[in-house]
């Protein structure tokens, strides 16, 4: 017969505190852009932002702390974390764009550690092997009940952005899935 | 976990990350304020409902955002193809053969 799985008790805090595989740590505040183009305005706004607007899927593009992020064939998520006004960058391309201020919509989860992919992987069903998913590469995905994007900034470190209000439960579940990393 | 294969995204993706958005290939009349109310019903409420093949919008809702075509088996829930949005309807005939093709060689 089969052994039966075994259910170990844990403090309902056992989540709370450190945990030995992954570190969670609240990204400073950043501006963000949410910009929808054609092709035709990619080079002009790329020169204005001073970073190039990647155009295959999943990769994004960084220049110091400011990064680009391809979320769908028109549209990418760019972050500035030095709170740059990227709006203002924007608005100097000259190009028809559609760029729509997020600075506060988002807030970020940076994760790291040898457990990082296992913390994410508990809500998010996405392939995180390095071979697949690369240091550098973006996606716009599902993680638990909320919608997030990850960005692989290091083989064991993510950012993790979701709308702040989704933010407690990003943490809570990252939170879970750290503790069980461990294991 | 069912995994779809994302025409923009270039590859396969869990279901989590996509919608469903109903029957595809529905053409909208160019003279809709002139056709019978017997018509609109027609075109927007009456569908086939197939068992089995299936031509069917999808959205990548949690991914790129982006809606596109597929070929789908309503029985098996089975993806025979997918193709970006504004691409011609695949060949039925060629489908079904190319799964039987499959089925014999198996
Ligand atoms: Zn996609």
């Amino acid at each position: 017969m089969a052994d039966l799985a075994t259910a170990t008790r844990k403090s309902a805090l056992t989540a709370r505190g450190g945990f030995s595989e992954v570190v969670l740590t609240p990204a400073p505040a950043a501006s963000r852009l949410s910009l929808r183009a054609g092709a035709d305005a990619l080079p002009g706004l790329s020169a204005s932002l001073g970073v190039t607007l990647p155009t295959r899927p999943k990769t994004s593009a960084s220049n110091g702390k400011r990064h680009a992020l391809w979320l769908g064939p028109d549209e990418w998520l760019v972050i500035d974390e030095s709170e740059a006004d990227l709006m203002a960058a924007a608005t100097t391309s000259g190009t028809l764009h559609s760029a729509v201020d997020v600075s506060h919509r988002n807030v970020a989860v940076v994760v790291s550690g040898p457990g990082a992919e296992v913390a994410i992987n508990s809500g998010c069903p996405q392939d995180l092997s390095l071979a697949i998913f690369p240091v550098g590469a973006c996606s716009r995905t599902i993680f638990g009940k909320v919608e997030i994007v990850l960005l692989r900034l290091a083989e064991d470190t993510f950012r993790v952005e979701c709308w702040r209000s989704f933010s407690p439960y990003v943490f809570g579940m990252l939170s879970e899935g750290a503790a069980d990393a461990g294991h | 976990m069912l995994l779809i294969y994302c025409p923009y995204c270039e590859e396969e993706r869990s279901e989590l990350e996509f919608r469903n958005a109903g029957d595809a290939h529905i053409v909208r009349p160019t003279n809709i304020a002139e056709i019978s109310d017997e018509e609109f019903e027609e075109f927007f409420f009456l569908r086939q409902n197939p068992k089995g093949l299936i031509f069917e919008r999808w959205r990548h809702i949690h991914g790129c955002g982006r809606f596109f075509n597929a070929a789908r088996d309503t029985v098996s829930d089975r993806f025979y193809t997918t193709y970006k949005a504004g691409e011609p309807k695949p060949d039925v005939a060629a489908i079904l053969k190319g799964e039987q093709d499959k089925g014999a060689a198996r």
